[in-house]
């Protein structure tokens, strides 16, 4: 039976006590919100911390915040299922509670985070691709103060993100979408969305006249991080999103990304995958877009 | 370090001193008896494990048992408690026939309790979504689904004679 190493835990109050504590135990200390990733990698042993500080006594660290001025703000420690039910985030942000949904199981999502899945940093995290389609901003808490990040320059590698020393992510908040905008996220795993993302698509777009006019698309476990495909974008930006385009932009998308053959898919596969992902994806946010 | 928790378990009250790396499937498995609570996969992905935390099913094998200072927990035991009157998704998955080796069925009641208690008339793809995270390689889950919506309906009706 896999039993946890021995480690020490750490309940801090304040972000700043937490912070504290992340300084003071250097490389030996990791932040745990949810803990869905973090137990489990300590139980396979690929990682032995031996101080475990836990964010969720942190009081409004879980808060899920909208105001039609600033737009969506998810604290670190709100729950994937909260976030998948917030009827604010059903209301503007769908996309977004679809991305939630899809994580993982019922238990996962009751236990897990969004901001904990940005910061393991997988390439498959399924609610990274649409908030950086929608343009989010971490906001970051460390010893030498506070610091926004625009996600899109979060994410370093698998696994490795743009945090420094003892900082912690306090926030993901996203903007108020324009009029005429839509987003959405499609993903393929081998059963059903339970198991880990093999390939995802993200993508955001305003529509003026049924033509695309600002496009982001993204594009998850094809690469160490999800990429943007912005020759994509660009073979619809100002174009009207015919089923030609829409192959060519999700064609242009494939050679864009670098998949790899590993367990969930091959690169081949993924690289079929990626094309009808990204083509469907744009579309269903250009309808989406239309709708509003 | 030990750290006195105390909570509640399937209505009584507990103080326990427990390491940080127990989990909370350790400290009801092995501290409480609690062994209706099982341990599969102790990674997150087969729910056999599954008991309900403050109102949420969640994997018990991921959950480190010094958190749940001040929490209120059930588990299988706890559908019935004095042992002689089933809960109605007990009654149901006997009914339909949904176990066979056993091994997933009180993580499965658990799930479907937590789904129950918020949805009484789920449709059977809410069913399915619901135990997505709990593994059965016995049933090929049909069984559970029926018993699942079966004991949707008898716990209506018990609440609707109640408030009749």
């Amino acid at each position: 039976m896999k039993r946890l190493s021995h480690f020490e835990y750490r309940v801090p109050k304040t972000v700043e006590e937490a912070i504290e504590l992340l300084e003071s135990g250097g490389p030996d200390a990791r932040l745990m919100a949810g803990g869905t990733d973090l137990i489990m990698k300590m139980k396979l042993g690929a990682i032995s911390p031996k101080f475990v500080i836990s964010l969720k006594k942190i009081s409004g660290l879980d808060a899920i915040a909208f105001s039609e001025k600033t737009g969506l703000t998810i604290g670190a420690t709100a729950l994937l299922a909260d976030v998948a039910t917030h009827p604010d985030i059903l209301k503007h942000y769908p996309a977004v509670a679809e991305a939630a949904r899809g994580t993982a199981n019922v238990q996962v999502r009751n236990m897990g985070t969004v901001v904990g899945n940005l910061c393991n940093a997988s390439p498959a995290a399924d609610n990274a691709p649409t908030l950086l389609a929608m343009g989010a901003t971490v906001h970051i808490l460390g010893a030498g103060g506070k610091r926004d990040l625009p996600l899109d320059q979060f994410f370093q590698g698998p696994g490795r993100t743009a945090l420094q020393g003892a900082e912690i992510v306090t926030a993901v908040s996203v903007p108020v979408p324009p009029p005429a905008s839509g987003a959405a996220y499609l993903s393929l795993s081998a059963r059903g969305k339970l198991d880990c993302t093999a390939v995802g698509a993200a993508a955001f777009v305003t529509m003026q006249n049924d033509v695309c006019g600002d496009l982001r698309l993204y594009i998850a476990a094809c690469g160490p991080t999800p990429l943007r495909a912005p020759g994509a974008e660009e073979i619809l930006r100002g174009k009207a999103p015919t089923d030609d385009l829409l192959e060519m932009a999700g064609r242009q998308a494939c050679a864009e990304a670098s998949p790899i053959t590993d367990l969930r898919a091959s690169a081949d596969y993924r690289t079929k995958i990626i094309a009808v992902l990204a083509s469907r994806a744009i579309k269903a946010a250009g309808k989406r877009a239309l709708e509003r | 370090m030990k750290h006195v928790i105390t909570l509640n378990v399937n209505g009584d009250p507990y103080a326990i001193a427990v390491n940080p790396w127990q989990t909370l499937n350790e400290v009801l498995r092995e501290n409480l008896n609690l062994t209706g609570v099982k341990l599969g996969c102790g990674e997150g992905d087969c729910g056999a494990c599954t008991v309900i935390v403050d109102g949420r099913a969640v994997s018990s094998c991921l959950s480190l048992a010094v958190e749940m200072e001040g929490k209120k927990i059930l588990t299988a035991e706890g559908l019935a408690p004095t042992g002689e009157t089933l809960h109605p998704i007990q009654e149901a998955f006997i009914d339909k026939g949904a176990i066979q080796c056993g091994f997933c069925t009180c993580g499965m009641e658990m799930s479907a309790l937590h789904l129950l208690t918020k949805n009484p008339s789920p449709t059977e793809s809410e069913i399915r979504e619901s135990i997505a995270g709990n593994l059965c390689r016995c049933t090929g889950y049909t069984k559970i689904v029926e018993a699942i919506g079966a004991a949707g309906e008898k716990m209506r009706e018990s609440s609707e004679r109640k408030s009749s």
